[in-house]
């Protein structure tokens, strides 16, 4: 790719770059626990959480695995797993 | 077409700026570019001007709303001398990166300490490395014709780098001489309407200012690449200006009854007029002389430089600057760009430090060194002129 | 609903836990697409703007560390000038970049009364060069430059009063808010936003780097911080009475004290009563000046 003129850069570029490999440890969620209430979505620093179906949906393309998601679940939803290789 | 009037250089290039309509321009106020931004801020509240004038706390901030402005897509223009250049660098370095086509006058005025009003080079050469185009000004008249190509040149797709154009505080800037003021439809058929590469749209968001640790090489030699298209481009856009106007100051130089010459005196700004002056008599006399204005110094003529001297026999340039612990860096590059070539000698003067008047006399003096040199065959590094040595 | 809107895409390289990251993405669901976003040099601006690789969605400039207000002055000013009177122009930078060296630019940007809403998002010392002490870093916290040694506890001074500075200025709106209350915050944004002339909004985001704790515990933190008084939570809209997050369930500083590295020297032993004392008089203060009591 060809460098821009004053290193300007498209808008969201920045999704080729697969955060998900950063994890030790991986937020589960049990859907029989979550109520959807979106909580985790709000305190996501990596904006890898989303609520579909009423569930919270975990994007591991992007989740860095810092765990407040599991932290802050006001169900005890999510719960961190290690990262089998 | 246009009307004479007799006003201040600082009134010249509000005119020219005025013409050039800048959607935002701001400024903080260091003498002696005072008189620049006041004026365009009359010309704002009478409505002569429709421009946005941002009064800020600084020339940091000055130098920071232009290039904001300029990345969110309209022309901007700032101005300043001496400590407040300095005060800018970091912005107008960023803003070069960035590559942001603004236009920012720099009123020459030496640097503390100690400290002073006078006029030296001493500030804008401190910006020479920026990435800015830097184009030094005889006159007035001159000063108005290149604030007009500076915006011309800095906006040109292939180019996209800031232009300073650097005058001589004071000698210029508060003297009074009469200047063309050429109609607005005469500068806007000239000068077409800003048409930004990329700016700051909600529509069409990009990201400006990114952090680099793999490019900057490349970033680096794409701006140098800016720099040596800006050659063609100076020049092409200085006939331009003179097919539409009638006037012409040279491209990257400009070259003053060379013809011949064994004696070359190389320089920057207002100085050459009284450089000009000091030819005329000598020619009078018989002697071979000539002079030449370096008008852009970034990017650097070289090549233009050395064909307008090679067949001289001793060149002497003019520093109005001094890179402490080496020596002028007019003279400094001169002789870079002489080196590996069958050249001249060069010699190295420094005048004018600190508004230190240089005359026709000065400049006859430096001419007699030269010859002198030539006959010893002794060329000193460098000499300061009209040197104070007993109060050393 | 814009809360669901994500404009600050993933892929971003913030640590894992950031709370600048979270407070960035709850001021982005405020403004909505249209903004332009000025940051100045720090964290934020590191992580999320590599070459190639922008996390942001909407248009986005940084130019240098202390000209955030003043870059955001000239933007807004062309916009104005373009004659778009829609677009919101949003700062976003950090307590170094606010509190210290963009100090002059802000106060500069506050004065002309530019229509800019300034958010500074304090993490109370300069993360992105490695911790050290910024005027927004608390009493007796540890740091690269201000290290807890046996002749030293630390940080000497207290924070500065950067909200009450502002407010000096004559702003329309000045609030304080943190992390831990997304709702409060984005609320916030969206007041601050809706009012003309420059608003600043100062947003408290932990640092599990800087500050010493698990990247879990970002937001359990940052609500000790509240609940204990340290950070009181206001909002103030000129003309009107000061708005104040209460505490329901008031902690004792050393709660908070105690789950961050930066104060741990503060109990090896005796000798530092004094100072976490110190701490719980501010907590004290704070409570009595801002009506924090439930």
């Amino acid at each position: 790719m060809k460098l821009t003129v004053g290193a300007v850069v498209k808008a969201g570029t920045s999704k080729v770059n697969k955060t998900g490999n950063w994890r030790s440890f991986r937020p589960v969620v049990n859907k029989d626990l979550c109520n959807g209430c979106g909580i985790c979505t709000f305190f996501c620093p990596d904006s890898s959480i989303q609520i579909t179906e009423k569930k919270s949906n975990i994007n591991y393309d992007y989740c860095k695995g810092c765990g407040i998601c599991a932290k802050e679940c006001p169900q005890g939803a999510i719960k961190m797993e290690e990262e089998r290789t | 077409m246009s009307k004479k009037a007799v006003i201040e250089g600082s009134m010249a290039v509000a005119e020219a700026v005025k013409a050039c309509r800048p959607k935002v321009i701001s400024a903080y106020p260091i003498s002696p570019q005072t008189h620049i931004v006041e004026d365009l801020a009359k010309m704002i509240a009478d409505k002569e001007l429709d421009s946005t004038m941002v009064r800020v706390d600084s020339e940091f901030s000055a130098a920071s709303v232009i290039c904001g402005a300029s990345a969110t897509g309209v022309r901007a223009y700032t101005a300043s001398s001496s400590q407040g250049l300095l005060l800018m660098t970091e912005v107008l370095f960023n803003t070069a990166g960035m590559r942001l086509p603004i236009v920012i006058t720099g009123v020459n005025r030496t640097i503390s300490a100690p400290i002073t009003i006078q006029p030296d080079h001493q500030d804008t050469m401190t910006l020479r490395d920026a990435g800015l185009i830097q184009l030094y000004v005889e006159n007035s008249q001159e000063a108005y014709a290149t604030h007009i190509q500076a915006f011309k040149i800095a906006e040109d797709r292939e180019i996209l780098l800031p232009v300073m154009v650097c005058m001589d505080g004071w000698i210029l800037t508060h003297s009074f001489e009469p200047v063309e003021i050429y109609d607005q439809e005469l500068v806007d058929k000239f000068l077409p309407e800003y048409d930004p590469l990329y700016c700051l749209d909600p529509e069409k968001p990009i990201t400006y200012g990114s952090y680099a640790d793999n490019e900057v090489m490349e970033f680096r030699y794409m701006m140098q690449e800016a720099m040596e298209r800006a050659k063609d481009k100076i020049q092409d856009v200085a006939l331009e200006y003179k097919e539409l106007f009638g006037e012409y100051y040279g491209g990257l130089i400009e070259e003053y009854r060379t013809e011949g010459a064994d004696v070359i005196v190389v320089a920057m700004g207002s100085v050459l007029g009284t450089i000009k002056d000091a030819v005329d008599e000598m020619r009078e006399n018989g002697q071979k002389v000539g002079a030449i204005k370096v008008r852009s110094y970034r990017p650097f003529p070289a090549e233009e430089l050395y064909n307008a001297v090679k067949d001289a026999s001793i060149i002497a340039v003019l520093d109005k600057s001094l890179s402490i612990g080496q020596g002028g860096p007019l003279a400094t590059d001169t002789k870079a760009a002489f080196y590996n070539k069958k050249a001249p000698k060069v010699a190295s003067f420094m005048a004018g430090l600190g508004g230190r008047e240089v005359t026709k006399e000065t400049i006859k003096n430096i001419v007699y060194k030269c010859k002198k040199a030539l006959e010893l065959n002794i060329v000193a590094d460098m000499e300061f002129v009209d040197l104070r040595r007993e109060i050393i | 609903m814009v809360e669901n809107m994500e404009l600050l895409a993933p892929g971003h390289r913030a640590c894992p836990g950031c709370g600048t990251a979270i407070a960035t993405r709850l001021i982005l669901k405020a403004t909505g697409k249209d903004v332009i976003v000025v940051t100045s040099t720090g964290c934020l601006e590191t992580f999320t703007s590599p070459y190639g690789q922008s996390a942001w969605e909407v248009p986005w400039i940084h130019s240098l560390f202390e000209n955030g207000a003043a870059v955001a002055s000239g933007v807004k000013e062309a916009l104005k000038a373009k004659g778009n009177n829609h677009t919101k122009v949003v700062v976003i930078s950090g307590d170094g970049g606010s509190f210290d060296i963009g100090f002059g630019a802000i106060s500069g940007m506050f004065e002309r009364g530019h229509d800019i809403t300034y958010i500074c998002y304090d993490n109370e010392a300069y993360m992105n060069t490695g911790v050290q002490r910024s005027s927004s870093t608390p009493y007796a916290a540890t740091t690269t430059t201000t290290p807890a040694g046996v002749a030293s506890y630390g940080k000497l001074e207290p924070k500065k009063d950067m909200p009450s500075i502002a407010l000096a200025h004559g702003i329309q709106y000045v609030a304080t808010a943190s992390i831990c209350y997304p709702q409060d915050l984005i609320r916030k944004v969206k007041k601050a936003i809706s009012i003309n002339g420059p608003k600043y909004i100062q947003v408290h985001v932990p640092c599990c780097i800087g500050w010493g704790f698990d990247p879990s515990e970002t937001i359990e933190v940052g609500r000790l911080a509240v609940e204990t008084g340290l950070v009181p939570i206001y909002s103030i809209e000129k003309g009107k009475p000061m708005e104040v997050r209460k505490v329901s369930d008031r902690k004792p500083v050393e709660a908070y004290l105690k789950k961050q590295n930066r104060f741990k020297h503060l109990f090896k032993g005796e000798e530092y009563k004094e100072v976490v004392a110190q701490l719980q008089k501010i907590c004290d203060d704070n409570f009595e000046y801002f009506g924090l009591a439930k």
